[in-house]
Order: C-alpha cells, then sequence, then structure tokens
C-alpha cells in the first residue's frame, strides 16, 4: 500500500552546488537518497537527522519542514492529522523516541536565580576555591563521637557507603541495546574522566567495560537483563528501575534484530530473540516485595554499593518516594516525564507524568517533613538541559541531577526522535556495524567530557556569583531562588517566592 | 513587625571572657563598642552577659520584649500555665539614656543618641515545674515555649531564656543601649556586644543582636548566604524561624548540634565553617575521616557568606570566620582575659597592655573557656 501521508520534511539539493560525490547516499541511514546520474531524494523518508547536511562537503543540501503539507488548523495541528492517517493505514500505535517533545510549560523557564550586592559579597571562581564535591548515599541524621585513651576525639558513626561525584552530574541509565557499544563506551570513559559515574540501564555491561566500575552505575529492571552476581559488584552503585519519566508504568522491548552476537552474551538471551522487559517487576507487587529486593541487592554486594530505586515522576510521587526511603533505598531516582527513551508508545510519552520540576520539589520537601531527608539522597532526571537547569534543581533540593538527552546531543545526536528504527545515522541508537563504526569513542568522550567541564565552570560561577563557596549552600536552598509568571499554587509547591518579593 | 524585616547587617562586634570567672561591670564593653561607633547606623545594638543573676542562677531568666500591654497579658498568662514564676519584674533602665563619654574615636561633646519608644521591657525568673518534663528535658520544654512565644503571640518576643544570663539589646547606638539599660551596673564574666547597621530599616527591638535560645547568644558581623538551606535544615528539628534574620540560624544550630546532637564543640564549629576539601584532602587520616564525615552529614548546617561570629555560652566564648574570612575579626590576650573584635583598636581602646594580638584564620575558632568557677 502506498501511504497518504504527506512528507513531513523537504530536501532540497542546489544541483549546482553538487558534485555528485555521493557522500550524502551513503550517509544516509533512512535510504532517503538514490542516486540516478544525479541524487534524487525521497521525502517522504527524510527525519531530518541532519546527517547529510553535515557531511555535504558542497553544503549543497538544505532540510526543510514541509510547511503546507497540511492546510493551517490550530486545533488539528499537523502532528495530530499525520498520526491519524498513520493509525489509519496501520491499526497500530504510534511509537516514538527521545523525551516528550510538546510545548507544556517549562518551570525551569521560568524560575530566576539570585546574585549578590554590596552586603554579601560575591565570590569570584577563579581565585577563590569554590567546591562542587557532592557525596550520594545514605547518611545518618547525626554523628557521634568518642574520646580515646588519649582523649583524642573519634569518630564513633560507620556511615554506609558513600559515592563521590567531583560534579553533581550523572549520566542517565542508557542500556547496550538502546545505543551501541561505542555509545557506552564514551560515555564510561567520560564519566571516568569527569569523576563522576554512568548507568549502564537494563542491558547489563560488556565484559570489556569491566574495568571502568569505579565510575559505573548498574540497573537492575524488570527484564533483569544481563544481572549476575559479578555484575552487581562490577560497580559503585545499583539501581532498580522501577520506572522511566518518558513510560512510566510501560515496560521495554528490545526488538530481535538488534540481539546480536554480543548483545545476546551481555543481556544473556539467545542471539535474535525479543527482549521484553515486562511494565511491573514480576516479583515487585508492593513496597514490601521492593524492600526485598533492595536488600537481596545488599547481601548480594556485601552492602558495600548504595542502591538506587528510579521512580517516574507520577502523581503520587512524594509519598512513593518517601516508602522507597523507608524501605531501605539509599537514593531516590526522579524522572520526570520530560524524560528520553529509545522507543516508547507516543500517547504514552506525550501525557503521563508530570514535570521533574514539581516533583523534585515535593519529594525534598516530603522527606524533609518526615525527618528522613539525609537518610537518601535525591538524583534529579528528565529535562536536564543546561547547567542552569542543573543549578535550579540542586536549589530545589536535588544532590545531584541526570542527564542522557543532553549526553546524546553532545555525541551527535539531532533529536531527530527515531531512536526506535535502529537507523541511527549518527552511530548512536543503532546496532548496525556499519553505523555503529561512524561513533568514535574516544572523539565522543572527549566532547562528553567537554560538557561535563563546561557545565562545571558555568555552575562554580553561579555559585560564586550567588556568594556561596560550596554546593551545599546551594543545595535545598531554594530562597535563592523566584518564580516568574507561575500560578500561586505552583509556587507554593516549588516553595519558591515570586519574583520581587525580598527575603 | 517580626513579618517581613529581614536584616542583612553590615556591623561591628566586640567580645571579651575572663576565663578564671571573675566578673567585671559593663562600662569596658560599652567602651570598646563605643569605638566602632561609625560601623553601625544607630538601627540595633546589644549586649549579652553571662553571670549577672547570681541571685537566680538556677531560675531561667526570660528576658521579654512586649509591643503593647495586651502582648504582656497574654504571654504572662501563657507562662502561668507552663511555668512557676519565681520573680517578674521591669528591666531597670535610664529612660533617655545615652553616653556621653570620651573614647579614641570621639569626643563627649559629640553627645550620645537617647534611646527613645522603647517596648514594654520586663524580665522573668522561672522554674520548670517537675510535671512538664516527664517525656521532654528542661531544655527542650524552654526551646519549644521560646518558639511558642515568638511566633503565636503576637507583639511579645524573647530576647533571652538561659539561666544566669541575659540579652540588652534594642534599637540606637549599642554604646547608648548600654547606657540605656544601665549595664555599668552589672557584673559578668563573659559580655559580648553587637552594633547593627542594617542596609533596610525596620526600627524593631527584636530584631537587634544578640540572638538567644537557652544560655547561647549569638553577636554576628556578616550576612549568611546559605540562610535558605540552613533554614530548611533546622525546620524539621522543631525550630522556627520567625524573626527573618540570617543570625537566628546561628544560634539554633549550636542549639541542635552541640545540645541536642552532643557534637564536640569543635566538631560543631567543623560543621558549621567546614574545612576545603583541598585541606581535608590533605588531612592525616583521622582526622580526613571525621572532616569528611562532617561535611557528608551536616552539609546543611554549612554556613556560608562573609561572618564573624562570637557565640557566648555559660562555659565560654567562641570566636569564628566564615571559610575565606570576609569579615574581620581580632584577638588578642592579657592574663586571664580573651578579648575579641572587629578591630583591634576596639580591644586596645580598653586593655593598651595586651600579652598577644592575632587575626585568626579563616574558620579557625578562637575558644575562651571558663577554667573555674565564677567568683
Amino acid at each position: 500500500m502506498i501511504s497518504e501521508i504527506p512528507p513531513e520534511f523537504i530536501v532540497k539539493i542546489d544541483y549546482e552546488q553538487c558534485k555528485r560525490c555521493k557522500r550524502c547516499v551513503m550517509n544516509c541511514s533512512f535510504g532517503c537518497m538514490q542516486f540516478k546520474d544525479r541524487v534524487i531524494p525521497d521525502h517522504k523518508k527524510c527525519v531530518a537527522c541532519q546527517r547529510c547536511v553535515t557531511f555535504c562537503p558542497e553544503s549543497a543540501i538544505t532540510i526543510t519542514k514541509n510547511e503546507l503539507s497540511y492546510k493551517e488548523n490550530a486545533n488539528w495541528t499537523p502532528e495530530i492529522r499525520q498520526n491519524i492517517l498513520k493509525q489509519a493505514e496501520t491499526g497500530g500505535m504510534i511509537l516514538s523516541g527521545m523525551g516528550n517533545p510538546r510545548a507544556y510549560q517549562i518551570l525551569w523557564d521560568h524560575l530566576l536565580i539570585d546574585a549578590c550586592q554590596v552586603t554579601n559579597p560575591s565570590i569570584d571562581p577563579l581565585r577563590e576555591p569554590m567546591e562542587l564535591r557532592t557525596f550520594i548515599g545514605r547518611k545518618p541524621e547525626r554523628l557521634e563521637f568518642s574520646a580515646d585513651e588519649n582523649s583524642e576525639i573519634e569518630l564513633a558513626t560507620e556511615l554506609g557507603p558513600q559515592i563521590k561525584l567531583d560534579i553533581p552530574v550523572v549520566f542517565a541509565a542508557m542500556s547496550y541495546g538502546a545505543i551501541s557499544f561505542n555509545a557506552h563506551k564514551a560515555l564510561v570513559m567520560a564519566a571516568k574522566q569527569s569523576g563522576t559515574l554512568m548507568n549502564t540501564g537494563e542491558g547489563g555491561l560488556h565484559k570489556d567495560l569491566y574495568s571502568y566500575a569505579d565510575n559505573i552505575i548498574v540497573q537492575v529492571a524488570s527484564g533483569r537483563f544481563g544481572v549476575h552476581s559479578e555484575y552487581l559488584n562490577t560497580c559503585v552503585m545499583v539501581e532498580i528501575k522501577i520506572g522511566q519519566g518518558a513510560k512510566p508504568g510501560i515496560g521495554g522491548h528490545l526488538p530481535g534484530e538488534k540481539v546480536g552476537e554480543e548483545i545476546s552474551k551481555t543481556r544473556m538471551i539467545p542471539v535474535g530473540t525479543d527482549a521484553i522487559s515486562p511494565a511491573p517487576h514480576h516479583d515487585i507487587y508492593s513496597i514490601e516485595d521492593l524492600s526485598q529486593l533492595i536488600y537481596a541487592i545488599k547481601e548480594t554486594t556485601d552492602y558495600t554499593k548504595p542502591v538506587s530505586v528510579k521512580i517516574s515522576a507520577v502523581h503520587n510521587v512524594a509519598a512513593i518516594a518517601s516508602g522507597i526511603v523507608r524501605a531501605g533505598a539509599d537514593i531516590v531516582t526522579i524522572d520526570g516525564f520530560r524524560g528520553g527513551t529509545g522507543a516508547a508508545p507516543m500517547v504514552i510519552r506525550d501525557n503521563v507524568g508530570i514535570p521533574i520540576e514539581v516533583a523534585l520539589a515535593a519529594v525534598d520537601q516530603r522527606l524533609r517533613d518526615e525527618g528522613i531527608r539525609n537518610n537518601a539522597s535525591i538524583l534529579c532526571a528528565g529535562g536536564i538541559r543546561t547547567s542552569a537547569d542543573m543549578a535550579k534543581a540542586i536549589a530545589l533540593g536535588a544532590d545531584a541531577v541526570v542527564i542522557g538527552t543532553a549526553a546524546l546531543v553532545a555525541m551527535g545526536c539531532r533529536v531527530c526522535q527515531k531512536c526506535y528504527t535502529g537507523n541511527c545515522a549518527w552511530g548512536i541508537a543503532t546496532q548496525k556495524p556499519e553505523l555503529v563504526r561512524r561513533l568514535d569513542p574516544l572523539v565522543a568522550s572527549e566532547r562528553l567530557s567537554n560538557l561535563l567541564r563546561a557545565w562545571d565552570l558555568e555552575l562554580k560561577e553561579i555559585l560564586g556569583s550567588l556568594g556561596v563557596n560550596s554546593i551545599e549552600s546551594l543545595r535545598g536552598s531554594r530562597e535563592r531562588l523566584r518564580g516568574i509568571g507561575l500560578d500561586e499554587m505552583t509556587l507554593k509547591i516549588l516553595g519558591v517566592k515570586p519574583a520581587g518579593v525580598g527575603q | 513587625m517580626k513579618d517581613n524585616c529581614y536584616i542583612p547587617s553590615g556591623c561591628s562586634i566586640s567580645g571579651m571572657i575572663n576565663e578564671s570567672g571573675r566578673r567585671f561591670d559593663g562600662s569596658s564593653v560599652i567602651k570598646s563598642i563605643a569605638l566602632m561607633h561609625d560601623r553601625g547606623n544607630g538601627l540595633g545594638g546589644g549586649f549579652a552577659a553571662y553571670g549577672v543573676y547570681p541571685r537566680h542562677a538556677e531560675q531561667f531568666a526570660f528576658h521579654m520584649m512586649f509591643d503593647h500591654i495586651e502582648a504582656k497579658e497574654a504571654c504572662e498568662e501563657y507562662f502561668k500555665d507552663r511555668f512557676d514564676i519565681v520573680l517578674d519584674e521591669e528591666m531597670p533602665t535610664r529612660a533617655g539614656g545615652a553616653f556621653e563619654e570620651e573614647t579614641s574615636g570621639r569626643y563627649g561633646e559629640y553627645g550620645g543618641h537617647p534611646i527613645t519608644n522603647p517596648p514594654i521591657l520586663w524580665r522573668y525568673f522561672m522554674d520548670v515545674p517537675k510535671s512538664k518534663t516527664s517525656f521532654v528535658s528542661e531544655n527542650e520544654y524552654i526551646v519549644k515555649n521560646v518558639m511558642e512565644v515568638n511566633s503565636r503571640i503576637d507583639g511579645a518576643f524573647v530576647a533571652s531564656s538561659g539561666k544566669n544570663m541575659g540579652a540588652f539589646k534594642g534599637v540606637g547606638y549599642p554604646e547608648d543601649i548600654g547606657v540605656f539599660y544601665k549595664l555599668d551596673e552589672y557584673k559578668a564574666y563573659i559580655w559580648t556586644a553587637h552594633g547593627r547597621f542594617p542596609t533596610n530599616t525596620p526600627g524593631w527591638w527584636g530584631g537587634a543582636h544578640p540572638f538567644c535560645l537557652l544560655d547561647w547568644s549569638i553577636v554576628h558581623n556578616g550576612e549568611i548566604s546559605s540562610y535558605g538551606i540552613n533554614k530548611r535544615y533546622l525546620e524539621p528539628h522543631g525550630y522556627k524561624l520567625e524573626l527573618r534574620t540570617d543570625t537566628e540560624v546561628i544560634a539554633y544550630l549550636f542549639d541542635l548540634l552541640v545540645r541536642k546532637h552532643n557534637l564536640p564543640m569543635e566538631m560543631a564549629i567543623k560543621a558549621l565553617a567546614s574545612p576545603f576539601w583541598k585541606d581535608i584532602d590533605r588531612m592525616p587520616e583521622r582526622e580526613q575521616r571525621i572532616a569528611t564525615a562532617i561535611r557528608q552529614v551536616y552539609g546543611g548546617a554549612l554556613l556560608n557568606g562573609p561572618f564573624s561570629v562570637i557565640l557566648g555560652h555559660s562555659r565560654g566564648m567562641i570566636g569564628f570566620n566564615d571559610r575565606i574570612k570576609l569579615r574581620p575579626m581580632t584577638c588578642a590576650r592579657a592574663d586571664d582575659m580573651l578579648y575579641m573584635a572587629s578591630e583591634e583598636a576596639a580591644i586596645r581602646e580598653i586593655a593598651p597592655d595586651l600579652d598577644r594580638v592575632w587575626s585568626p584564620k579563616a574558620g579557625t575558632p578562637v575558644i575562651g573557656k571558663l577554667s573555674e568557677e565564677v567568683i
């Protein structure tokens, strides 16, 4: 059947500039470019991944939106009509990749940061120490000291495992399978270089990366792919994934064609079989079941690794987080509705969950109200785009933030949202060897480290302007934020005063 | 007035302790703070004094400020049900009192700025009835009631609530406040003083320093840029931060860390003015372990921003600075006296012959301890 859906993009080729080198034909992984004495684009296949545009030596290619593919209508947007047409043609659920792209209010952009003037001096981060060191893990509420025989003061309290981060950002869980080996390798190399962590996601850890154990969070999700005791001990922290911001309440599916030899070994499943992660963990139907899994992991790792529980931001997130902390988790990772994914039903991705900003604020306040905020660190994921978002998240109460999409973009991702097709032209979200090869782990890891270094500098600049020289003094300090254009209730939930109100 | 008067402060501080416990009158501390007249702007001054009530040393001395007589009545009604009031009396004052002496920095003929419009100032010496302390300690009971009075009784404010000590503070220059409260007639083994330069102007007596809770008193020059998180860290522990001034968090943090969590004083100071990681990384193993644990567990208590602080308590006096010393502090010793002040001149003014004068390093506390009983 020939699709009636009009093309989303128009690929324009300037034939006067074009030298017919066919580089675009070789680079397009979506089969859009044909060569018949000259390059002929099939507009319908273009996903605007920008690969051909970037690599055309003559800059002869332009991709534009197909503006008049649908007659203008504020209610029946092109996207809605296109999806109806797709469903009418196929009768299927619409899949998509990356995070929720809809124009919901982005609360980060309605928060402004304070700065010092006169009475408290700002601090120059180039001249004075500026400390970002962050420790993730359960802390006791108080310390106890004793005096030894020489009346030297000695620490009597023993702290559980604490993970040191040089910058309060870790890489998000993205599985080997969803992304390529080279992407995984780039992430872990950058994590090591920058003194932070990467997260395996639910797909196990390739043996070649075991030497990076000190910079790895291993994930245990509902499919338990690649989970064995050596895996659980090849990390500094274990994460139990309950939910994901992009698809709360939904499982995952890695199609069999992506399961080649290496993924098969890493995930411990036969080559070519689908890897289905169920929606719930089939051994977790209540909070006490979760607690059992937490302690099963702690036993396996001899209580040397903190255990994180990752949940998506849903309506009742604060109470759920409180339960998780009481169930024994050392870290709660909250993933907001902007969080990314390799594949999710579009209806879920675009309509389920709540913004991370309010979820984070509610969780931090709830844990404080219950006097258990010290018992767990909070990692804030799903929608952190810039160092400013990071600073605001920390001021709302996060111990550290988690970046997925931002990391992918740093590696070359153009956010074309076609991760689920396996055709990623940039070698990131694909398992095809000829595409994977396009991503050089060394180059990609350097780009990731550069991004973190830039954010490190920017965060220090923000701290300096706030007149504080340590990240602890920003963490949870909502007094240093003001809201602009937010309603009273939202301000109340965020615990932030409107701009114009002094202290 | 309490509701919206946040006060970033500039200020001068001065403190002195006789470590042998000898008590001396308030005229020298007045003279010391008077020398730093220009560091304040007349919108607040005050003193904390330890050892001033030897005859009522066993009772909690509540120094109260009331905006109006209804507040006093409501507060007394409140006290009546909760305490045994041993004695209550008006605070002795010199109406229109002003400091008119000469110092090295000013001449007598300049005249003082007489103190006007004081609130109703009253003090209560009270015991906590045994029946009230079945489930909480005496101190805990006092803290809870101080919080209640400050937050619930309109127009009533607890200036201090410790034993054998008191806060004497108000709106005006500190030297005039000192004369107004007749501090030359009190004897104490620790005196601390504060002259204030708020950058906005609520003429509120309760907003002056020192801030006191139980026998803690704080005088503070600077601003706490980490106030937002310090406040949120304290709130779940039952502290109500109603005074809208950054200084009160210091008093409550000491109360939490030293009294409730039982941290040794030097550990509490390590939490409030932590060493930098670059220094911690070079410490010997034991110290490193302690310093790291303190920063991990007490991050919410870290004070950031410019400050020099003198903390008074019944057994001593401690001065310390922020981590990069953005506010001045000089210390000096002469025999059994330890002095601390924003300026060396303020010490030389009252004690020209000093054994040793030094400026403590950033974040390093100077500790004065009462070595003997109070004489």
